[in-house]
């Protein structure tokens, strides 16, 4: 029976969070239109646009090889796989054994490297741009979120996001510096890992600013779909991590009843709403940035990310 | 005459009658390169520049704008030494004469088709059809050619930009435009005059009362024709209004480029009343033909003075809080500052004008000299700053948009009464046809119109100038060792126009 209950459990939060993802994009999309005196797109905009791109004929450069047809599906899988390892509304769900940290990570590099793969297959220059651009970033958000991860493990003991969670919930932690500096470390991470403003603009019309955009610029149709899908997700994925470790309040724990359940879904469900409106906000008062500043913009990452581990260190005294 | 003396030289150069309200000369060749290397030195700038069947022409002011004339050359032999060897900016224009009416400057370097993309209609250009445009060769180690447009991802006019670059850094951007020429001279030729003011502002839709006014200044210097004062005066104001309209969204538009999209709602909301302002006072949001030879074709109401007389308070209080918010955005002073340069003495060389070459220490505005009616009793500040770079041509479009509130305060208070317009006698001119040149500041610059009238009236030649025509090949140079990604926000500051460049 607890089997079934086990099962039952992961089931939703694999679906939830394909579900909740749009919804989330949506909302940051609404909150902004918001401060900008407009009224908005429906929270829904994001569901029927996945819809009309799924219905869409694909059209394929004649360049294109099986990579590019495949790497939308594995995107896709490897973003989704990712965020349903995160404890959303319930920690110790079935597969939280290798909810690691660090399993998250490279199932997010791995993403990334195919869709640059990707993105070079076609052989135009935007792409090439794009993917050029994109690996820089990440050559720094990578070794940052790393590090940050590293932190979090020292101070928790684990690197499984359930203990994580567990820790941060059930033992005294106390306001930390280091897990100060790990929150901005992740935050930053999160920003630019997302391809949001100031390091990339989601919504920009030009060509030679985009980054992730001009990367999957040849993608159409389902193709496309399934790249959308996945930023959406890798976006809800950023906001459940940041809510797992620095706000895992209300949610359930193994063996709780439907009750606690319930109680974690609407505390996850408020815990991405903060989020996406906190981003919105953020959004709206930054410009972007020189692409050649993002690297010292991550880096400052990496050096918080470093200063959490030393600091925890120090304060340990070894 | 005197400013140009040197230039005519001896008694070879015949004055023609019949244009106004500067002079026209038919020189010979010698005063021709005498003409391109007074322009190299500085003494001279090229205003404009084009031809007809057979014959060139070129408008020349004195560097400060207090003496103009125009130059032709006739061309019997369908050739004509070129300036564009001597004075680089008029390169493109030389090809565009190439283009349009297969008079080839003899020794120009570049003999490329400007306009014609060898898509005409057989024996209408000169382009071989479906050749390649062969862009400027660039070698070098480990550089990567980046094709942009003619078809962008936003929807904005088409212009191919090709650039080279060097991972992020562009060694050379090449501009390939006239995707949209329309045939505007074309057309203008044999249309009556109601006709072509109509054609003379659609030239350029955002600059369309500027291009109206230009029209009719040079139909009304043709022939002689004085306006009513209070026909000029709304001239004016609905020139302001445009000016303002069109600098508020270019602000908004290029602190977006940045990703700083509170700049473009909020200036969005501002020029949207303006617009709307021009539409309950002028009956139409660009005020598109509100302008016609001879005066205007809308009154304003009373009720419409005190629709502008709010909406000049209403942006007074609105705008200083966009400027701070503007002036304190650390991350998008980040970007503005110091990108773009424009070096003033390629201003100067260009005879750039508007925004651009004021925002780069070249302090000219027709308004002011040779300046035209109302503005020649108007007071009035035209601002200049010598930075060159993105921040400097948004601080002049926002110092400008505060001039132009306080003229049309001023004009608003002094709007004289009278009659609307007065009718275009044309054509009575014992056969001789009628020329004239009117020299406009449109918000992108100086805009140049030059007709010649047929004696029954209908239009012989038109030829209206964009300022964008001395601007777009500066903005090769501008974006010259500055980011790929930055080459957005260069391109808004600069905002040129396709449809005006294009014709």
């Amino acid at each position: 029976m607890a089997v079934v209950n086990d099962i039952i459990i992961q089931a939703l939060q694999m679906l939830l969070v394909v579900a909740v993802a749009p919804g989330l994009t949506g909302f940051v999309r609404w909150v902004k239109a918001r401060l900008l005196r407009r009224r908005g797109p429906s929270l829904l905009q994001p569901y029927r646009d996945l819809y009309r791109l799924l219905r869409k004929e694909v059209v394929l450069a004649e360049s294109s090889s099986w990579l590019f047809r495949a790497v939308p599906y594995m995107t896709f899988t490897a973003i989704w796989v990712a965020a349903a390892l995160i404890p959303t509304f319930a920690t110790g769900t079935m597969f939280s054994w290798s909810a690691d940290m660090i399993a998250i990570v490279a199932l997010l590099g791995t993403a990334r490297f195919f869709l640059a793969l990707a993105g070079l297959d076609v052989g135009t220059s935007f792409g090439g741009i794009g993917s050029s651009r994109e690996m820089m970033i990440a050559s720094v958000a990578e070794p940052a979120m790393l590090m940050a991860v590293f932190t979090l493990s020292l101070l928790a003991g684990s690197t499984q996001l359930s203990s994580v969670a567990h820790f941060m919930l059930t033992q005294h932690v106390g306001l930390r510096i280091s897990l100060g500096l790990v929150l901005v470390a992740l935050l930053i991470v999160a920003v630019a890992e997302n391809a949001r403003i100031p390091v990339d603009n989601p919504a920009t019309h030009l060509e030679l600013t985009m980054v992730h955009e001009a990367m999957v610029l040849e993608y159409s149709g389902r193709h496309l779909a399934m790249i959308e899908a996945a930023a959406f997700l890798k976006l809800l994925l950023y906001a459940s991590l940041l809510a797992c470790v620095f706000l895992p309040w209300g949610t359930a724990a193994v063996g709780d009843g439907p009750v606690a359940y319930g109680i974690g879904i609407v505390a996850y469900l408020a815990k991405l709403t903060i989020a996406g409106g906190l981003l919105a906000v953020f959004e709206t008062s930054i410009a972007k940035m020189r692409v050649f500043r993002v690297p010292e913009f991550l880096g400052a990452a990496l050096m918080l990310g470093l200063l959490g581990t030393l600091l925890l260190f120090v304060s340990r005294s070894l | 005459m005197h400013a140009f003396a040197t230039i005519l030289g001896d008694d070879k150069a015949v004055l023609q009658p019949d244009h106004r309200p500067w002079p026209r000369y038919q020189v010979d060749e010698a005063a021709w390169i005498r003409a391109a290397h007074a322009m190299r030195n500085g003494v001279c700038t090229l205003v404009g520049y084009w031809g007809e069947a057979k014959q060139v022409h070129l408008a020349l002011a004195t560097a400060s704008y207090d003496a103009l004339c125009v130059l032709s050359l006739a061309c019997p032999e369908g050739h004509f030494p070129s300036i564009a060897l001597v004075h680089l900016p008029a390169a493109r224009l030389e090809r565009t004469i190439a283009d349009l009416f297969h008079l080839r400057a003899r020794g120009a370097a570049d003999l490329r088709p400007w306009l014609d993309h060898g898509r005409w209609a057989a024996g209408v250009g000169a382009a071989p059809a479906g050749s390649a445009y062969a862009f400027l060769p660039v070698e070098g180690e480990s550089l990567h050619q980046i094709p942009v447009g003619p078809v962008h991802a936003g929807i904005i006019e088409p212009g191919h930009f090709r650039f080279t670059a060097c991972g992020e850094t562009v060694v050379r951007l090449e501009e390939r435009l006239g995707y949209v020429h329309k045939g505007i001279e074309r057309l203008m030729a044999g249309a009556s005059l109601a006709k072509a003011a109509r054609l003379a502002g659609r030239i350029s839709g955002d600059s369309t009362v500027a291009y109206a006014i230009a029209f009719a200044g040079a139909i009304e210097a043709a022939t002689a024709t004085r306006v009513p004062p209070r026909a000029q005066w709304l001239r004016g104001l609905m020139a302001e209004l445009e000016r303002i309209a069109n600098h508020l969204g270019d602000i908004g538009a290029i602190c977006n480029d940045a990703a700083f999209s509170v700049m473009l709602a909020h200036c969005g909301l501002l020029r949207e009343q303006v617009l709307r302002a021009a539409e309950a006072c002028f009956g139409h949001r660009l005020m598109m033909d509100r302008v016609v030879p001879g005066g205007v074709a809308t009154d304003l109401t009373d009720a419409g003075a005190v629709h502008i007389e709010a909406l000049i308070g209403e942006i007074r209080r609105c705008l200083p809080p966009l400027i701070s918010l503007y002036d304190n955005a650390a991350s998008l002073q980040d970007r503005t500052v110091g990108t773009g340069f424009l070096r003033p003495e390629l201003a100067t060389r260009f005879g750039c004008g508007g925004v651009v070459g004021r925002a780069s220490g070249r302090a000219i505005d027709v308004r002011r000299r040779p300046s035209y009616p109302p503005y020649d009793q108007l007071a009035f500040d035209v601002p200049v700053l010598m930075q060159g770079d993105v921040n400097a041509r948004v601080w002049i479009r926002i110092r400008e948009v505060e001039c132009s509130l306080a003229l049309m305060t001023q004009m608003l208070r002094r709007l004289p009464a009278g009659p609307l317009a007065t009718t275009i006698a044309a054509g009575d001119n014992a056969g001789s046809p009628q020329e004239g040149m009117a020299l406009v500041e449109g918000f992108r610059g100086d805009i140049l119109v030059w007709v010649r009238l047929n004696p029954d009236g209908s239009i012989d030649r038109c030829h209206p100038r964009d300022p964008s025509w001395f601007q777009w090949p500066l903005l090769e140079t501008v974006i010259d060792g500055n980011i790929v990604a930055d080459f957005p926000l260069c391109n808004k500051s600069f905002n040129c126009s396709y449809s005006g460049h294009d014709l």
